[in-house]
């Protein structure tokens, strides 16, 4: 089966002692986590957040942060970071869920954009500019993920837990009740389930992901700033869970593979690589009606 | 409708129904909405108690829909009541009142598309149980729900439909690209599968044809005594052969209501709705 072959080019690459193809498979797999993330609500949900990158900002701050106060270890940071996340999208979504469809994406869009100027206003953590990393974040037993080759096989460990987790929570009664809202919500209520407190749960747990993403993402570039979290990625995550077809979770991660790869062929190539990018865009609407996904799959999956 | 035939339906009649002591079931009193100047609701008064089927007649744009939309609670009323099981509901959400027992079906029905049939009537099933915020239970595996979906089904007698997908395999159809008839069945049995005290069902022969008609009308009479049925309906023939108490809907206004006897023979109700055919 093709993906499992890609896992295991995945799981080859860092022994090649290559630090750039380390860096590109952990990259890859910090994106898919975030990809895979959003599809809970965009694919599973139908609920189009353009806000999505305000909690892999939010991973990343935590993993700047908490090192400054001394604490490294992963288990801490991640919990941390995920619990922070999922507040955040517990107290957005309270508010954002209840609106739909546009309103939904300009709203997400608006509390994106309030993390981000928040980071941006915090002069003392380098404010528009951000700043380094103080140390790295540590696993038990000491392996530190500023090591690309701990990163990258933390990272894909990490990506097969969250596709595995997201698989059972889409198949599980509650998100059997998550698809019932997102294809009448007007049954769902006169059967007596009010879709809000399903959606809200389903956006805690999607931003939670992202947040793990997010903490991956400050370990690769070794780097916080208000950039990880602009609305422009939101854009790149939405990007990737179209590019791969929505609500097939796995489709999501093809997606950042592929935007990721593309990103760094065309970028070595031209200067106008997002114009490139574009285009794949394009040609994935115009000519593949389930995406990559559907491509891999040879059509008979859903 | 011819006399002829609305006579041939008065032996049904006849002595079907008599439980006028009982206490109703949904009481709706005095309701009045209106859209701007628009009165869809006027002064609305109905009951219907329980095991009645009470059925509501009227020409289009009578307000039947929105009267059915009060009672579910999709619509706000201006001014009135309703009661439900003794209970006032009317300041109540849409979900609240179902799962006091309250179950709609619509007039063109409303699915869980993508999910096959079976699927749908398991989250009817989920609700019912409360147990939408399992996170880890597989619900295609579970199979307390999967019999509980299949006899919800089986309770309308939809059986399971299969369609080869492109490359030959068959997978359940999913609901959306179910045929009308089905469609409708298979909202029915999401109704049931809540364990509802009462239906409201929104013109459930509208678009069928005969055959799918005729089982939904002995579907409909098996119900009857069951659950306490609103039934609105256009197809004046199997009001008649069905219902207890018509009620007569125009222009907003209740102008008859009673046993279907004497709203058969009301000049009112000649007038204003069976005009054409009297």
């Amino acid at each position: 089966m093709l993906l499992g072959l890609l896992l295991a080019v995945a799981l080859i690459v860092p022994l090649l002692g290559q630090p750039y193809y380390t860096r590109l498979v952990a990259r890859m797999a910090i994106f898919g986590i975030a990809a895979l993330s959003l599809d809970l609500l965009v694919g599973y949900a139908g609920l189009v957040s353009f806000g999505h990158a305000a909690f892999f900002g939010i991973g990343v701050y935590c993993a700047g942060l908490l090192p400054m106060m001394g604490v490294q270890q992963v288990w801490v940071i991640v919990p941390v970071a995920m619990l922070v996340a999922a507040l955040y999208g517990a107290l957005s979504g309270l508010i954002s869920l209840r609106a739909s469809g546009l309103y939904f994406i300009f709203i997400t869009l608006a509390f994106a954009e309030i993390v981000f100027y928040i980071a941006q206003g915090l002069r003392m953590l380098g404010g528009d500019d951000g700043f380094r990393l103080p140390a790295p974040t540590l696993l038990p037993g000491g392996a530190s993920l500023a090591n690309p080759v701990v990163l990258a096989y933390t990272m894909l460990a990490a990506l097969v837990l969250a596709v595995w987790v997201a698989r059972r929570l889409s198949e599980s009664h509650f998100g059997q009740v998550v698809v019932a809202a997102r294809d009448n919500e007007t049954r769902l209520r006169a059967m007596g389930l009010s879709p809000y407190p399903y959606r809200l749960a389903l956006y805690m747990i999607a931003s939670a992901l992202c947040a793990l993403a997010g903490v991956g993402f400050a370990n690769l570039v070794e780097y916080a700033s208000p950039a990880s979290m602009s609305w422009v990625v939101s854009g790149e995550f939405l990007f990737m869970v179209i590019l791969g077809s929505a609500a097939t979770i796995v489709g999501p991660v093809l997606g950042a593979v592929v935007f990721v790869g593309l990103e760094q062929l065309l970028s070595a190539v031209t200067e106008h690589w997002l114009f490139w990018l574009g285009i794949v865009l394009v040609l994935r609407v115009l000519l593949l009606r389930q995406g990559i996904h559907g491509l891999l799959a040879g059509g008979g999956q859903r | 409708m011819s006399m002829q035939a609305l006579d041939q339906s008065e032996a049904v009649q006849t002595g079907a129904y008599d439980r006028s002591g009982e206490a109703p079931l949904l009481e709706v009193r005095n309701l009045v909405k209106r859209f701007g100047a628009l009165v869809v609701t006027d002064q609305v008064s109905l009951s219907v108690r329980p095991g009645e089927l009470h059925a509501l007649i009227g020409p289009n744009g009578a307000g039947k829909s929105c009267l059915i939309g009060q009672i579910t609670g999709e619509l706000r009323p201006d001014a009135g009541e309703v009661h439900f099981r003794g209970e006032r509901v009317d300041a109540l959400a849409v979900p609240e009142r179902a799962r006091r027992g309250l179950a709609r079906a619509y007039q063109v029905p409303r699915l869980f598309g993508s999910l096959t049939p079976e699927a749908n009537a398991a989250v009817a099933e989920i609700s019912r149980q409360r147990s939408g915020f399992r996170f880890w239970r597989r619900a295609s595996t579970d199979r307390a729900l999967a019999i509980a979906a299949r006899a919800a089904l089986d309770r309308v007698g939809l059986g399971r439909v299969d369609a080869p997908d492109p490359a030959g395999r068959h997978h359940p159809r999913p609901a959306g690209l179910l045929a009308h008839g089905d469609k409708r069945l298979l909202e029915l049995a999401m109704g049931f599968a809540s364990e509802p005290a009462m239906l409201l069902l929104d013109e459930p022969l509208a678009g069928l044809g005969p055959a799918d008609s005729a089982a939904m009308v002995s579907l409909l009479r098996s119900l009857k005594g069951r659950y306490g049925i609103l039934l609105v309906e256009h197809d004046v023939e199997a009001v008649f052969a069905l219902a207890d108490r018509i009620s007569v809907l125009v222009g907003g206004r209740l102008i008859a209501s009673g046993p279907a006897a004497l709203i058969r023979t009301d000049p009112r109700v000649r007038t204003a709705y069976l005009g054409e055919d009297a």
